[in-house]
C-alpha cells in the first residue's frame, strides 16, 4: 500500500510539474509581438535603433517574469515537494502506528 | 624608481587577492564534488553543519563561493582605485571613474536628485549579481542560482521600500493600501508582498534555467557523439567529442549574457521601487511643518 501512494505522490507531482511549464507559452507570445513591435519601429526608425534594443531587451526580461514563475513551480514539484510530502505521509503513517 | 616598484608590488598582491579567492573555490569545488554521470542537477552542496538550539545551520557551497567572491571584488575595487591621482590618469583611473560616472548617471536617471546617495548601494548590488551569476564561467557553483540569496537581497530591497514609504508618514502609508478604492485593500497587501517574491523568482528562474537546460544539452551531446562516434575503437570513441566547445556558445547566452541582464534588471527594479513609493511632495511638507513646529516651541 505505501509504494501505492509514494507513487501516486510522484506521479501527481510529475504531472503537475509537466502542467507548470504549460506557462511557457504565454511569455513566447508575448516576447514574440515585441521583437515584432521592436522590428517595425526600427524599420520606421533606423536612427533610434539603439535605444529602442535595450528598452526591448529590459522588457523581454520582465516578459519573460510569468514563464519562469511556472519553471520554478515546476523545479519545485520535481526537486522539492515529492521528498516534503512523501515524509508527511510516512510521519502520519508512523503517528497512526500503522508502520 | 622605488615608487613605482612599490606601486608593482601592491599591483600583484591586490590582483593576487582578486584570482586567490576564485582558484580557491575552484579548488574546493574539485576537492568536494564526486564526477556525476549523466544529468545532474543539484543545489548546493553541503559541507557542515553548525548545530544551534533551534535549527541547525548549515554552511553550503553558496555561502562559501559569495563570501569569496565578495573577497573577489573587493580585491577588484581596491586595485583599481588605489594610487589615485588628479593629474596622471592611467588607464586603471579611466576604468574607475567610467564605472562609477555610469552608475551615478544611472541611478540619477532613474531615482532623481533626492537618491543620489543611492549610486553605492546599487552598483554593489549590480557588481555583486553579475559577479555571482558570471562565476559559473569558471565551473564554481554561481551563488545566484541559489533560492536564498536572492531571496535576502529582495528583503532588503523591501525593507528598504516599506522605510522610504514610511518616511512620508505612516498614516500614508496605511492609506496607501485603501487606494483607489477600499475594496481593493487585500489585492494591494497581495501586491505589496508579491514585489520581493517576483523579483526573486525572475532572478533566481533565469538563472536556473540558464544551468537546466546548459546540463540537459551536455547530456544530449554525450549520447549523440555516442551514437556517431561510438563505433571508432579504444578511448576515442568513448570520448564525447561533440561536447567540446558547443555548450560554450549556449553559455555565451546563458551564462554572460542572460546573468548581466539579470542583474542589471534587478537593480533596475529596486531603483523604480524604491523611488516610486516615495513620494516626494508629501516628505517636504511634512518636513517642513516639522520644522515651523519646532520653531513655534522654540519661540515659547
Amino acid at each position: 500500500m505505501l509504494e501505492l501512494a509514494i507513487g501516486i505522490i510522484l506521479c501527481g507531482c510529475a504531472i503537475g510539474a509537466g502542467l507548470a511549464l504549460i506557462a511557457g507559452i504565454g511569455p513566447g507570445i508575448g516576447e514574440g509581438n515585441a521583437v515584432a513591435k521592436a522590428c517595425e519601429a526600427i524599420g520606421r526608425q533606423p536612427e533610434s535603433r539603439g535605444s529602442v534594443m535595450s528598452t526591448l531587451f529590459i522588457g523581454c526580461a520582465l516578459a519573460e517574469t510569468t514563464g519562469v514563475y511556472g519553471f520554478v513551480t515546476g523545479l519545485l514539484l520535481m526537486f522539492v515537494v515529492p521528498k516534503m510530502l512523501v515524509n508527511i505521509l510516512i510521519n502520519a503513517l508512523v503517528a497512526n502506528g500503522i508502520l | 624608481m622605488v615608487n613605482s616598484r612599490r606601486f608593482r608590488i601592491i599591483d600583484a598582491l591586490l590582483i593576487a587577492l582578486i584570482v586567490c579567492p576564485l582558484i580557491f573555490a575552484i579548488v574546493l569545488k574539485v576537492l568536494t564534488n564526486p564526477q556525476s554521470e549523466g544529468i545532474a542537477i543539484s543545489g548546493a552542496v553541503i559541507y557542515f553543519t553548525i548545530p544551534l538550539p533551534k535549527w541547525d545551520l548549515p554552511i553550503t557551497e553558496t555561502q562559501v563561493n559569495s563570501w569569496l567572491i565578495l573577497i573577489s571584488i573587493f580585491g577588484l575595487c581596491l586595485y583599481l582605485t588605489h594610487g589615485l591621482s588628479p593629474t596622471v590618469k592611467t588607464k586603471r583611473q579611466h576604468l574607475a571613474e567610467f564605472i562609477v560616472t555610469k552608475t551615478e548617471s544611472l541611478v540619477h536617471e532613474n531615482m532623481g536628485d533626492f537618491f543620489s546617495g543611492f549610486a553605492p548601494f546599487i552598483g554593489a548590488i549590480l557588481a555583486l549579481s553579475a559577479f555571482s551569476s558570471l562565476s559559473s564561467l569558471l565551473g564554481i557553483f554561481p551563488p545566484t542560482s541559489d533560492l536564498n540569496v536572492i531571496a535576502g537581497w529582495a528583503i532588503l530591497v523591501f525593507a528598504l521600500i516599506t522605510y522610504y514609504k514610511l518616511k512620508c508618514g505612516f498614516g500614508y502609508y496605511v492609506k496607501s493600501f485603501t487606494e483607489p478604492i477600499a475594496f481593493l485593500t487585500p489585492f494591494n497587501i497581495i501586491g505589496e508582498i508579491a514585489t520581493p517574491v517576483s523579483m526573486t523568482f525572475r532572478h533566481y528562474g533565469n538563472i536556473v534555467a540558464g544551468s537546466v537546460i546548459s546540463a540537459l544539452i551536455a547530456a544530449g551531446l554525450r549520447v549523440v557523439s555516442s551514437w556517431i562516434f561510438g563505433w571508432l575503437p579504444g578511448a576515442i570513441g568513448e570520448f564525447p567529442l561533440l561536447q567540446i566547445g558547443l555548450p560554450a556558445i549556449l553559455s555565451v547566452y546563458f551564462d554572460v549574457f542572460s546573468g548581466c541582464l539579470q542583474a542589471f534588471i534587478f537593480s533596475i527594479l529596486t531603483m523604480v521601487n524604491i523611488s516610486g513609493g516615495f513620494d516626494f511632495d508629501i516628505y517636504t511638507s511634512r518636513k517642513n511643518k516639522k520644522l515651523n513646529k519646532n520653531k513655534r516651541t522654540q519661540n515659547i
